[in-house]
């Protein structure tokens, strides 16, 4: 397992909600990012998020990692939720409410 | 000297896709299908409406749309905005 992988493996099972992106919460470096910076924002819940642009070698491991192509990726409960598509899908739909808080 | 210049300008080349170009390889890379790519050469937004996707989470259907642009979503397109739906699931959205 290369050193990224074992990065990632850690950060996800060590955060409940952890959301992959470019740039941090309070300055996201890309629309899709801040689109689901917004959407996490709207719940009451806690999460981390993870630069990739400050780290080139998660940037591409992540990638590897869930084998899909694009940032931001969201990860709850260890489990890949999906990109910014799904995130607004799931958000409009309430099933992302029931994903962050399960009963 | 000129292959310098071709290999710092080639990411630059490629990097303009037609939408067309984007559907067609949808197209042909999918079955039973209706689909419809808007963009600006970078940035782009597919509406996809296919059988293929029947029984599939979004997350399945993402990957299979991925899965047929291949490098291209690599490489070429920075960003993609992928709308899915099943014919029922379309017909139910009019």
């Amino acid at each position: 397992m290369s050193d990224a992988t074992e990065k990632i493996e850690s950060q996800i099972k060590g955060n409940k909600v952890i959301l992959y992106m470019k740039g941090n919460r309070e300055m996201p470096q890309c629309g899709f990012s801040a689109r689901v910076v917004q959407i996490l924002d709207s719940y009451d819940v806690m999460y981390e998020t993870v630069d990739v642009l400050s780290d080139p070698d998660i940037r591409q491991g992540i990638k590897d990692y869930s084998n899909w192509p694009t940032i931001p990726q969201l990860y709850v409960n260890g489990e890949f939720i999906g990109g910014c598509d799904i995130c607004v899908e799931l958000f409009q739909s309430g099933e992302l409410e029931t994903i962050l808080n399960p009963a | 000297m000129l292959h310098i210049i071709e290999r710092i300008l080639k990411p630059f080349i490629l990097s303009a896709m037609d939408p067309n170009e984007i559907k067609a390889m949808i197209e042909n890379g999918m079955s039973n299908l209706v689909v419809n790519v808007d963009g600006d050469g970078t940035h782009f937004e597919a509406l996809i409406v296919s059988t293929e996707f029947e029984g599939k989470s979004l997350i399945e259907r993402h990957k299979l749309v991925y899965g047929v642009l291949g490098d291209a979503m690599k490489e070429r397109i920075h960003a993609l905005s992928l709308k899915t739906f099943t014919p029922e699931q379309w017909d139910s959205q009019k």
